[in-house]
């Protein structure tokens, strides 16, 4: 059963170079209990995505297309309808808690501020009980209970802000990178209690960062964005194994990791998104390019190994015209050429 | 470029350095005239740096591997030890002397758009060290110099990025002009501080290349400064593993990949997040972060995390806190309560001491805390604290736990690595069968 | 060196719209028409400052309504009001700017080495910038004023030191504040990783990233200015009649007229001073709006997303 979806959403920035199509046109489908890994490079729209889903969009964002929570259109929501939405229904855990924790209120006085904002009618008790266990599940001792943000060390901070966002026990739970600030053993900690959580409770969760190996072990579901769109989405081992886009084995290969022995890099840069390219956006980069992939918009079709994928190598055969498949000159991208 | 003389030796030695910042204190604290202590953010450390040798220094965030680089070109200034470049100490050199020095001695940071003046365009910030040190005055020259170099670290065509200010680049290319800078001089030594760190994950791979690159041409000695062990994997010969100021392990890459020494190396190492979804998280990680640097444990940084502390490595009351901490957190409210119930105040045992005075509550009898102290040991046996227990006894108002003497690790060479732990140590460990014997009787 | 500094201050304020943009724009008019008539004086003015006949030694009449000849009457000394307002802005201005080099060539490089080397330079510097700012600034302006008139006279330049001496410490502060903050930036660093020495780093590194605040304070502090020059006027420890027209020592004059039902007199020096300090206020707090990047909007061009092409088949290429 899926606790959110979106069909062909859009979300684009005014800025004064025209319209930025930060997201443009995703369909995605997030199962209840389930971990969703979104990845991408950055400036390829993921944060805007998971910011559209709560309402957050800056000034001058445009949104359309459909996304759906719990029978409710969230493109269509007035902010005050989001604000009841955020944190019992949908939670979202930050990068840098620090700046999300006040620093002269203790910890317990941020839990009953919390609490008594969306459960009203709560006594004080069961508002230290929830608390307590709240914070128990993420390891943090009742000793601490009433002490201030900074007595505590950063991946403390980072479970006091998830335990924050889980006393509401929402349905789902948007986490924006969510250890970049922390050390390798602190993330393998806080990971392991994301794990745990789909276990345990039946919170879906999406997670948004760049760091394929986070999403690897973590999550069940994995869709790459690219250019503000979601060019292949299925299940965590098949993508990683048998990727079926380009762009994601070309990242998976230019990934540095224990196995590394030789660089590979993908040339080129993610395009600027007031202006992508023409057809297919990753044509510019891919290897693999066709003549078909800088005339046609790619359609999304399903793989072999079944993930869905936006890429013309996969077809439709029909869609394809006469001679579409005759390789791409590229031209040659030169080496500073980067994000 | 011309090339140095093919020189073979040891270009850097750094013996027991330390690097400690003085805390400013409370007013208070420092009306009464108290000692505010000090951040040891390096505590001891030595290495030797050869010639044209990649040395990885990896750590987590506190473990002073960034003081530790700074302090190098003395950007930080050292408080003991000694730092030797080529021959000559320079740990006390004069400012004046140093910036001649640091022709030879260059540094890349982190954050590659905070490294570059954002007022300056390229051609002036890539020129200036030749400025600075009086290369070239020459307009021309100095044109000339910075465009080739522009284009050496791929940014070409370099009258397209001349002019251009640090705002209008993208982030590889900002460290690009960074490393342009840095080897304008042709230094003889590169410390490079995160450099990929902050790099998208397909653009890490091209500055990589293209610090190999240079180091080729340049015959650049590196100082490689990551918390990230693949890139170092791939890039360093030696790997120097930091951990609360010391360097705990160090040697050839392969050896330590093959066969981490150090249990903190083998954690890191099994914690690295891989883009493999067969290999899960693992569970059993060392608990909590890296401490604090003013007062670190007694006796081995690492004990409190460490998978495989035994008797002698430095028990001391702060980690009987941790350990009854930790329990309470996964606890029901109810047992919880009931503990608590028994003990003081947790702030009791914020000392450095190989005595833990668990206090009772007033109105609590001490062997009430002992009982409790000696179920948690029985019901969980495992947890490494309990090996250095030498005795649980009551007294007055306090259940007293004693600790075996904990030591200090010893610097060892195991098979060609060095490394900072008991387990390695046969007289640590001969002490620590000897504790155990004693206990069993 | 100059491009990047000006470009940085101009550049924002022609990207700037809405309410910051008239704020800037107005101010700038404002401050422009005085510039005018402050340069432009003797053209301008129908007599001189201190002219109280014609030229054939017609004496003008005294408190004279205005009339055709005299816009704005004459005053008690039978000199033209409209001419000693013209007058009176080039003084202003002359003070003014005169103040604010002074002020800034003490309080920026002041300003600068404290916050750079810190230390016991600083803490004395600090103490001392501090001990003038707490001192009533009218106060301390006349007694520099007072101290200076023997060796200096009572002119111009008397009244722009005593002046200076008062927006010196808010220079000082400013500039120290902010250095203190650019100086643990990364860039400040790697330059002297670089070997930089420090009047290297100071003047290529620090200075620049500093000085986009001067505008704004120096704009604000001359609407200030204005106040004390006049209050100096005022209280008789201006600038010498004789010497040039002033607003202040004006108003003085004006007060017995008052009474007397002679408007004239008062209110247009009066309106001057307003006018020009209004008008450099209204400058100083556009320009932060608009250069204070923590204030500024970014212009932005409305978003219409086009009509969505259907997936099936696939459209043309493009938009």
């Amino acid at each position: 059963m899926s606790v959110l979806s979106a069909r062909d959403l859009r979300v684009w920035y005014g800025t004064s170079r025209g319209p930025v199509r930060a997201v443009d046109g995703i369909s995605l489908e997030i199962n209840a209990g389930e971990t969703l890994g979104l990845v991408g490079e950055s400036g390829c729209g993921k944060s805007t995505l998971g910011r559209s889903i709560l309402g957050l969009l800056p000034r001058g964002a445009v949104i359309d297309g459909e996304l759906l929570y719990d029978g409710q259109n969230l493109t269509e929501l007035s902010q005050r309808d989001f604000r009841r939405l955020r944190g019992p229904e949908i939670g979202l855990i930050f990068q840098e808690p620090m700046t999300r924790l006040n620093p002269l209120m203790r910890i317990s006085d941020h839990f009953k501020e919390t609490l008594e904002a969306h459960e009203s009618s709560l006594t004080d008790e069961e508002i230290r009980r929830r608390s307590l266990d709240a914070l128990g599940g993420m390891g943090i001792p009742p000793t601490r209970f009433r002490q201030y943000p900074h007595e505590f060390s950063g991946g403390m901070r980072q479970r006091i802000m998830i335990a924050l966002t889980l006393v509401l026990r929402p349905k789902l739970l948007i986490a924006d990178e969510p250890t970049t600030a922390l050390d390798v053993l602190v993330e393998a900690q806080i990971l392991q209690i994301l794990g745990d959580l789909k276990k345990n409770a039946d919170t879906a969760l999406l997670l948004i960062t760049h760091n394929l190996g986070i999403v690897a072990e973590s999550c069940e579901r994995v869709a790459v964005m690219y250019a503000g769109q979601i060019v292949e989405e299925g299940a965590a081992r098949t993508v990683f194994s048998q990727p079926a886009h380009p762009y994601t084995s070309e990242l998976l290969r230019s990934i540095i990791s224990l196995k590394t022995t030789e660089l590979h890099y993908i040339p080129g840069a993610p395009p600027d998104l007031a202006d992508p390219p023409n057809a297919c956006r990753f044509h510019p980069r891919c290897p693999y390019a066709m003549q078909v992939c800088t005339a046609k918009d790619p359609i999304e079709v399903r793989a072999e190994t079944g993930q869905r994928v936006l890429c013309w190598l996969h077809g439709p055969e029909e869609e394809i015209p006469p001679g579409g498949k005759a390789p791409l000159e590229r031209e040659a991208i030169a080496v500073a050429e980067e994000a | 470029m011309q090339k140095k003389p093919e020189l073979n030796g040891t270009l850097l030695e750094v013996k027991d350095l330390k690097v400690h910042f003085p805390l400013r204190g409370s007013f208070v604290e420092r009306l009464v005239g108290r000692e505010p202590g000090s951040v040891k953010a390096v505590d001891g450390v030595s290495f030797q740096l050869q010639r044209g040798e990649v040395l990885g220094l990896v750590g987590e965030s506190g473990s002073g591997k960034t003081t530790l680089g700074r302090a190098l070109l003395r950007l930080a200034e050292p408080t003991e030890g000694a730092i030797v470049y080529d021959g000559r100490d320079i740990t006390r050199v004069e400012e004046r002397e140093m910036r001649s020095l640091r022709r030879k001695m260059q540094i890349v940071f982190q954050d590659p758009h905070a490294s570059l003046n954002p007022a300056m365009d390229l051609e002036t910030a890539v020129g200036h060290p030749l400025s600075i040190h009086g290369v070239t005055k020459d307009k021309v020259d100095m044109r000339r110099r910075v465009s080739e170099m522009l284009e050496r670290v791929g940014l070409a065509p370099a009258d397209r990025f001349l002019t251009k200010y640090p705002g209008d680049l993208s982030g590889g290319q900002k460290q690009r002009a960074v490393l342009a800078r840095a080897i304008m001089l042709n230094p003889d030594l590169l410390v490079a501080d995160e450099p990929v760190s902050m790099l998208d994950m397909s653009v890490r791979a091209k500055i990589l290349e293209l610090m190999i690159g240079l180091k080729d041409e340049f015959d650049l000695t590196y100082l490689y400064i990551t918390h990230d062990l693949a890139t170092a994997r791939f890039f360093c010969d030696r790997i120097a593993i930091m951990y609360l100021g010391r360097i705990v392990e160090l040697g050839q890459t392969e050896e330590i990949f093959a066969n981490p020494r150090h249990p903190y190396t083998a954690s890191l190492l099994r914690a690295i997040p891989e883009p493999d979804p067969a290999k899960g998280i693992p569970r059993d990680l060392p608990r909590g972060e890296v401490p604090d640097a003013v007062t670190p444990p007694h006796g081995c940084n690492f004990h409190p995390r460490c998978p495989r502390a035994f008797e002698v490595c430095g028990w001391e009351a702060r980690d009987v806190r941790d350990l009854l901490e930790e329990r309470w957190a996964g606890m029901a409210e109810q047992e919880f309560t009931r503990e608590q119930a028994l003990i003081g105040d947790l702030d009791a045992l914020d000392e450095v001491s190989e005595i833990a005075r668990v206090p009772s509550t007033e109105g609590v009898r001490s062997r009430h805390v002992v009982e409790l102290l000696e179920r948690i040991r029985r019901e969980q046996p495992e947890t490494r604290l309990w090996k250095g227990a030498r005795s649980i006894e009551e007294g007055g108002k306090e259940a007293l736990i004693q600790f075996h003497e904990g030591l200090e690790p010893r610097h060892l060479v195991v098979d060609s690595v060095e490394v900072e732990c008991h387990l390695y140590d046969d007289e640590a460990r001969g002490r620590a069968e000897e504790h155990a014997r004693k206990g069993r009787k | 060196m100059a491009r990047p500094s000006l470009t940085r201050l101009f550049g924002p304020i022609r990207e700037a719209r809405g309410v910051p943009k008239w704020v800037v724009i107005a101010g700038i008019a404002i401050t422009i028409a005085f510039v005018v008539f402050a340069l432009f004086a003797p053209w301008i003015a129908p007599y001189d400052f201190d002219t109280y006949r014609t030229a054939d030694g017609v004496r003008f009449p005294k408190q004279g309504h205005p009339s055709g000849d005299h816009l704005f009457g004459t005053n008690v000394q039978s000199t033209d009001v409209l001419s000693r307002v013209i007058y009176g802005a080039r003084t202003a201005l002359e003070v003014v700017i005169l103040a604010v080099i002074f002020s800034l060539a003490v309080g920026l490089p002041l300003g600068l080495i404290s916050g750079y080397f810190g230390g016991k330079l600083d803490r004395v510097l600090l103490l001392v910038m501090d001990s003038l700012f707490a001192f009533p600034y009218l106060l301390l302006a006349i007694v520099v004023a007072f101290l200076l008139s023997d060796r200096l006279g009572r002119g111009v330049m008397t009244a722009a030191v005593s002046i200076s001496v008062v927006y010196v410490p808010q220079y000082y502060r400013v500039v120290r504040n902010h250095v203190i903050s650019v100086r643990e930036e990364t860039y400040v660093e790697a330059a002297r990783a670089l070997g930089a020495k420090p009047r290297t780093v100071i003047s290529r590194y620090i200075l620049q990233n500093v000085i986009q605040n001067v505008p704004v304070i120096a704009t604000l502090n001359a609407a200030d200015a204005i106040l004390t020059l006049a209050a100096l006027g005022f209280l008789g420890y201006g600038i010498q009649p004789t010497d040039a027209a002033e607003w202040g020592y004006d108003l003085q004059r004006a007060i017995s007229d008052a009474g007397a039902g002679i408007w004239w007199t008062g209110l247009f020096p009066g309106f001057a001073i307003v006018t020009l300090v209004t008008g450099l206020t209204l400058l100083g707090e556009g320009l932060n709006d608009v250069l204070n990047p923590v204030l500024r909007r970014r212009p932005i061009q409305a978003v219409i997303l086009p009509e969505r092409q259907s997936r099936l088949p696939a459209g043309e290429a493009g938009v």
